[in-house]
C-alpha cells in the first residue's frame, strides 16, 4: 500500500519532517473511508500544520536567496551559515516530496484482492492484481479487498446458550449448526452498499435459514432433506443479499449438525433403538422360520424315502421297524416280563434300591406297562 | 533588515490564511455518505444524494467547494443500515408465546429531512426501531402460531415493512427489508411443553415401530408354521396309518433315550411274540 511505501521512504531521508509524515498518512491507513471522517476543519490539523512546515520551508528559502543575493557583503560567516543551512532545508525538503510524490503514485495489488480507487473519496476504478499508478496522495486512494478469499461463517449457537434452537414447521424443535461460505463477488458494491456487510450476511443466512426451516418438517431437516434445504437457504440469501447490492456472492451453505435438541436426546435415540429391535425381531423370526421350515422338509424328505421302501414290502418292513425300534428301546431299560395275563402287582425292588441310592426323596415312580 | 525579518511572519500569516480559506471552501464527500450542506445552520442543498438508477463513479462524490465560513457540511450514511430490533415476546391468537427476533435494513433517502426531523443517523435508527418493535408486536399478535411459522410470515414482513416505511419517511429514511431473524419459544414452560410433546410424539413413534417388528415377526413365523404344516401334511398324508407307526418308533426311541424307565412286558407283547417259540396268530 502506498502510505507503507511512503513510511519507508521517510525513514530513508533524514529530515527534520520526518516524525510528522506519518502522522500525516494516517488518515489514510484507516479500512473505512478517510476523508469521511474528517470535516473540513479536521485536515487542518496535523497536515495542515505540516503543510504549513513547508510553506515556512518555502518562505526561508526565498529569503535565503534573497540574502545570498542582494545582501552577500552583509555579515561574512553568519551569512554563510545561513546559506548552508537554507540549501540543506530546501533538499531536505525536495527530497520528501518527491519521494512522496512516488511512493503514493503506484500500489500493488496482491492476487488475491481487488483495489478500489477513489478520488477524493469518488470512485474511479477497480484494478486486479498487479502493480498500478495512480495520482498520488491525497487525490487518489486506494481500498483493497479479498476478493478471492472464501470467508467462513460458523453459525452454531445463538448468544448464550450452546445449541442453535429453531422452530421447524411441524412445531418441532431441531438444533442446528452450519456454515456459511462467500466472498466478495464486487468491491466497490461491497464497500459502498452496506455498513456492515459481514454482520448482514451473518443475519441473512440466520433469517434465511429459519424460514426454510419453518417450511420443512423435524424428520426432514433431520435427514433426507437437509442437502436441499442448504440449497434453497444459499439461493435465498443470494437473493435477499442481490437485493440489497451488496457485492457478496454466497458460494455455500453446510450444514453440518442437524440434531434433535439435547433435552430430548433420549427419545429419539430410543426410537432408533426401536428401529434396531423391530430388526432383531424380525432377524429371529427368519431364523425360527427357517429352521422350521427346514426341519419340515427334512423329516419329510426322511418320511418319503421310508415310505417308499414301505410301499415296496409293507409287512417286513413294519415288522423290522418294529423290532429294531424296540431293540434299541428296551436295550437300554430296565426290562421285567411277567408271564402272566392281565397286570399283575409288581414291586420294583432293584430299581427302588437304585434310584433312593441317588436320589433319597424321590418317589418310586409308577409301573408303566406297555 | 527590520523589513525582512518581518516579511517572512507576513508571508506565513498569508499562507497560513490562503490554507485556511482552501480548507474550508473545499471538501470531498466519500461514495459512502450523503453531504448536507448547511449555510447558517440551515439545510442548502445535498451533495451525493441516494439515488437508486445513478451508476458508480456517476455520482455527486469527490471534491466539492462550499461557501466558506457561512456553509457548514453535515455527512449522513449513504449505505444500508442495520436496524437490530431487540427481541419481542409475541402472543398468538391462540395465545401461544413466541419470542421473535426481527431485524430490518434501512437507508437514508432524504437526508435533509432526516437532518431536519432527527439529525442524526442514530436518532433516526432509534425511532425506526421504536416503531418497527410495535408494529411488529401488533401484527404478529393478530396471527395464529402455525402462521407465524408459515411462509406466509414473508408477506406478513412486507406489509409491516409498508405501513413503517410511511411512517419511516418522515425521518428521511426508507425501510430496506424486514425480516424475522427469529421465532423461537420462550424458555420455561413453552419450551418444555414443546419438548415433552415432542418426546412423546418420539415415544410413540418407538412403540410403534416395536409392535410393527413384532407383528412382522409374528407373519414371519406363522408363516413358517403353515408352511411346515403343509409340508408335513404333503408328505405323511400320503398314508396316515404308517406315518402314525413311523412316528410313534421315532417317539419310543427318543422317549426311552436316557434308559432310566422300567418296562414291564406282558406275554401278548408284540415284541415277545416269538419269544416263547409259540407258533400261532396274531
Amino acid at each position: 500500500m502506498p502510505w507503507q511505501n511512503n513510511g519507508e521512504g521517510g525513514g530513508d531521508s533524514p529530515s527534520g519532517a520526518e516524525g510528522e509524515e506519518p502522522a500525516a498518512k494516517k488518515p489514510e491507513n484507516r479500512p473505512v473511508n478517510p476523508w469521511g471522517e474528517g470535516p473540513p476543519r479536521r485536515p487542518m490539523g496535523k497536515p495542515g500544520q505540516s503543510r504549513g512546515g513547508d510553506f515556512d520551508d518555502l518562505i526561508r528559502r526565498s529569503q535565503e536567496r534573497l540574502k545570498t543575493q542582494f545582501g552577500g557583503g552583509n555579515g561574512g560567516s553568519g551569512g554563510g551559515f545561513d546559506v548552508g543551512d537554507g540549501r540543506w532545508l530546501v533538499w531536505a525538503g525536495g527530497a520528501i516530496v518527491a519521494a512522496w510524490v512516488v511512493f503514493s503514485s503506484f500500489y500493488s495489488v496482491d492476487a488475491q484482492s481487488a483495489a478500489v480507487v477513489q478520488r477524493f473519496g469518488a470512485y474511479v476504478s477497480t484494478t486486479g492484481p498487479g502493480v498500478h499508478f495512480k495520482l498520488p496522495w491525497p487525490i487518489d486512494a486506494v481500498e483493497l479487498r479479498k476478493v478471492e478469499q472464501i470467508n467462513i461463517i460458523d453459525i452454531s449457537s445463538s448468544e448464550g446458550a450452546n445449541e442453535n434452537l429453531m422452530l421447524t414447521g411441524d412445531q418441532n424443535i431441531i438444533n442446528l449448526a452450519y456454515t456459511v461460505r462467500w466472498k466478495i463477488r464486487n468491491p466497490e458494491s461491497f464497500l459502498y452498499e452496506l455498513s456492515d456487510p459481514e454482520k448482514t450476511v451473518r443475519e441473512v443466512a440466520e433469517s434465511a435459514m429459519r424460514a426454510e426451516i419453518s417450511r420443512a418438517s423435524l424428520n426432514d431437516a433431520l435427514g433426507p432433506q437437509r442437502a436441499q434445504i442448504a440449497d434453497r437457504v444459499r439461493e435465498r440469501m443470494q437473493e435477499l443479499l442481490d437485493s440489497y447490492r451488496s457485492g457478496v456472492d454466497v458460494r455455500g451453505v453446510d450444514i453440518k449438525q442437524a440434531d434433535p435438541p439435547a433435552a430430548i436426546d433420549g427419545a429419539f435415540k430410543d426410537v432408533s433403538a426401536a428401529q434396531q429391535d423391530a430388526q432383531q425381531y424380525l432377524n429371529r423370526a427368519r431364523t425360527y422360520a427357517q429352521a422350521l421350515v427346514a426341519k419340515a422338509q427334512g423329516d419329510a424328505a426322511g418320511f418319503d424315502a421310508v415310505y417308499a421302501q414301505y410301499r415296496l414290502a409293507p409287512e417286513v418292513t413294519r415288522k423290522r421297524m418294529y423290532l429294531e425300534t424296540m431293540e434299541k428301546v428296551l436295550a437300554k431299560v430296565e426290562k421285567t416280563v411277567v408271564d402272566a395275563p392281565g397286570v399283575a402287582p409288581y414291586l420294583p425292588l432293584p430299581e427302588v434300591r437304585r434310584r433312593a441310592a441317588i436320589a433319597p426323596a424321590e418317589p418310586a415312580p409308577a409301573p408303566a406297562q406297555r | 533588515m527590520a523589513t525582512l525579518t518581518r516579511n517572512p511572519a507576513i508571508l506565513a500569516g498569508l499562507g497560513f490564511a490562503l490554507v485556511v480559506l482552501a480548507m474550508s471552501s473545499f471538501y470531498t464527500v466519500p461514495e459512502t455518505k450523503q453531504a448536507v450542506v448547511l449555510r447558517l445552520g440551515k439545510p442548502e442543498r445535498i451533495v451525493n444524494e441516494y439515488d437508486p438508477k445513478a451508476k458508480l463513479g456517476e455520482t455527486g462524490a469527490g471534491l466539492t467547494m462550499k461557501v466558506p465560513f457561512i456553509e457548514d457540511v453535515r455527512f449522513i450514511d449513504k449505505r444500508i443500515m442495520d436496524l437490530d430490533i431487540d427481541a419481542q415476546t409475541v402472543l398468538s391468537t391462540d395465545q401461544l408465546r413466541l419470542v421473535v427476533d426481527a431485524f430490518a435494513r434501512f437507508r437514508i433517502v432524504n437526508p435533509q429531512r432526516m437532518v431536519e426531523t432527527v439529525g442524526t443517523e442514530q436518532n433516526a435508527a432509534d425511532a425506526l426501531k421504536r416503531i418497527l418493535a410495535s408494529k411488529l408486536r401488533n401484527e404478529l399478535g393478530k396471527q395464529p402460531f402455525a402462521a407465524l411459522l408459515s411462509p406466509e410470515r414473508g408477506q406478513l414482513m412486507d406489509e409491516i415493512q409498508s405501513t413503517v416505511n410511511s411512517q419511516a419517511k418522515q425521518y428521511g429514511a426508507e425501510i430496506v427489508d424486514v425480516r424475522i431473524k427469529r421465532a423461537d419459544l420462550p424458555s420455561g414452560p413453552p419450551l418444555e411443553a414443546a419438548y415433552a410433546r415432542m418426546a412423546s410424539a418420539r415415544q410413540q413413534e418407538a412403540a410403534t415401530i416395536r409392535a410393527q417388528g413384532n407383528k412382522q415377526a409374528q407373519l414371519v413365523q406363522a408363516e413358517a408354521d403353515a408352511s411346515a404344516a403343509r409340508i408335513y401334511a404333503d408328505s405323511f398324508g400320503k398314508d396316515p396309518e404308517f406315518y402314525a407307526f413311523y412316528r410313534a418308533m421315532q417317539a419310543y426311541r427318543t422317549t426311552f433315550e436316557d434308559g432310566t424307565a422300567t418296562v414291564i412286558l406282558g406275554p401278548n407283547n408284540e415284541f415277545l411274540r416269538e419269544f416263547e417259540g409259540r407258533k400261532g396268530n396274531r
